[in-house]
């Protein structure tokens, strides 16, 4: 038995009963998972989650499941790296690379929040999962359905890159490439979840879907030895997962296991799509939308963000700057964390790290804080933003003599080897 | 001035079922006042008790956003359209045993 007692509008309060439903009928503001804190407090200790699984599944009273978890058993608890070098390139002495680009199954932290939905749709005893995305999500939602034994139907815009869709298609879902943003894409499919009854993961269950996002935070918490950092920065797309990150630790804190959460919430956005940023730097807590959203990052491409509001409040709240980082920037950040950490990582984690290079330089970031890089997807699913960054091999003959002459030409080639 | 008001599917149940109403007013802020002595309880459903529109509802002058515009203080002239969009689209149903989708 889960500890969710039902649904709360975040902006009035009005209360609602566990259902599949995410909009307040009074003022349309969206609906979030209330829990039993004081019971969930009594049961809930560090050692009772340390004896869980080695997944997002240790944290399951904190999640708003009645049962166990039906699908996605093996997700989550990836690794959060001590980054010495990737450290030394930006000038930080403790800084942690938490790793979502190995979640299990589909290489990003979407996995955590579907692990979550799938298990949710199937309490509720819908036939048919979907979602609208932006690549990450149909990749999850369709690997879990399977798993799952549902119908899935995934809504992509049409221009998504090749990996993400060859992604989502290996499972045998439904594939609906739309012509448009994802921002139409995500209207559309508010109006597919209303006529046909679907378990949409972001819209009709997204409340319950959201807070697979805190065991993101939680773990970075456990794996610190039960301590918040100092700073954790977040790439926002619809800005859930920041808020939930916050939320988690803040959780942890209540129900006294964390002493204290002296953590600042950094927000990381491309330039080309940055609304959540561009609130933050400027002050101002109305998110006005982008409409054409121009970046390689695709995965962060919403130029309407459902939760940008309150990514915006948990930023400023925490004490957390925001910064925007180029196409260029991007690349060249992804191929510094490869470089010195050998991990490799997607967009939205080329936009964070550029993004705490930035703050750091900023003073921002002290040299010695205790800080969190938060990577939330795996490098193969967009190589076409690093393809022609990359040197190409050396294209010798099968002889020693051609490959001494290549050596001679190449002097780094020889100073590493 | 008199404007056009379009109302969202999930306020009819307020405006007497009506989706388009014709008002008289010389700024948003009247205007909402203006729908409110006509249909009661429609301005809590748009306002906070502070006055200020809703975060999750959008008020558009012919397709521009007042947040972006002079806000409550948004002047109207004759002709103009006002449309009032939750904003989460599609919106929620009203009345039905079954809870809405959304």
């Amino acid at each position: 038995m889960g500890y969710a007692k039902g649904l709360k509008c975040r902006e009035c309060g009005r209360p609602y009963p566990a259902n599949p439903i995410h909009v307040c009928e009074f003022c349309f503001g969206p609906l979030e998972v209330d829990y039993d804190y004081l019971a969930m407090s009594r049961q809930v200790s560090r050692q009772r989650i340390e004896s869980g699984p080695p997944s997002i599944w240790r944290y399951r009273d904190l999640l708003p499941i009645e049962g166990e978890a039906a699908v996605g058993r093996h997700c989550g608890y990836t690794p959060l790296v001590r980054a010495r070098n990737l450290g030394k390139a930006l000038g930080l002495t403790h800084l942690y690379v938490k790793n979502d680009t190995v979640s299990h199954p589909t290489l990003s932290f979407k996995d955590r929040v579907v692990a979550v939905a799938v298990t949710k749709a199937l309490e509720f005893g819908f036939p048919v999962v979907a979602c609208a995305s932006t690549g990450n999500l149909a990749n999850s939602v369709a690997a879990h359905a399977a798993e799952g034994g549902l119908t899935s139907f995934v809504f992509i815009p049409s221009d998504l890159e090749q990996g993400k869709v060859l992604g989502t298609s290996i499972y045998a879902p439904n594939v609906v490439a739309v012509d448009g943003t994802y921002d139409e894409v995500n209207r559309l499919c508010s109006e597919i979840a209303d006529k046909y009854g679907w378990a949409f993961v972001n819209i009709n269950i997204r409340p319950y879907y959201a807070e697979g996002s805190k065991t993101f935070g939680y773990e970075i918490a456990e794996q610190l030895g039960w301590r918040a950092p100092e700073h954790i920065i977040v790439p926002a797309a619809g800005g859930s997962l920041i808020t939930k990150i916050w939320k988690g630790l803040q959780e942890l804190w209540k129900l006294g296991l964390l002493m204290a959460v002296p953590t600042r919430m950094h927000v990381a956005q491309a330039a080309g799509c940055g609304p959540i940023v561009t609130a933050v730097k400027t002050d101002t807590e109305v998110i006005r939308p982008v409409k054409q959203p121009r970046t390689i990052a695709k995965s962060l491409a919403i130029g309407n963000p459902a939760d940008g509001y309150y990514a915006y409040k948990v930023v400023k709240d925490s004490g957390g700057a925001g910064e925007h980082a180029s196409d260029e920037e991007i690349v060249d950040a992804i191929q510094l964390l490869a470089g010195t950490e050998g991990i490799f990582a997607e967009t939205a984690g080329g936009v964070t790290v550029a993004v705490t290079r930035k703050l750091v330089q900023q003073g921002v970031i002290g040299r010695d804080d205790l800080t969190v890089i938060s990577v939330t997807g795996n490098g193969l699913k967009t190589q076409e933003a690093v393809q022609g960054a990359l040197q190409a091999p050396a294209h010798i003959k099968p002889t020693l003599k051609s490959f001494d002459e290549v050596l001679a030409q190449r002097p780094a080639m020889a100073a590493k080897a | 001035m008199s404007v056009l008001v379009r109302i969202p599917t999930p306020l009819r149940a307020v405006t007497k079922g009506q989706g388009e109403i014709k008002t008289d007013a010389g700024n948003v802020k009247e205007l909402i006042d203006r729908l409110e002595q006509e249909y009661a309880g429609i301005k809590a459903r748009l306002c906070e008790e502070n006055g200020s529109v809703r975060r999750f509802i959008n008020i558009y002058l012919n397709e521009e956003d007042i947040r972006f515009l002079q806000g409550l203080n948004t002047a109207l002239k004759a002709g103009d359209e006002v449309s009032i969009v939750p904003a989460i689209a599609g919106g929620a149903r009203t009345g039905g045993g079954v809870p809405a989708p959304f």
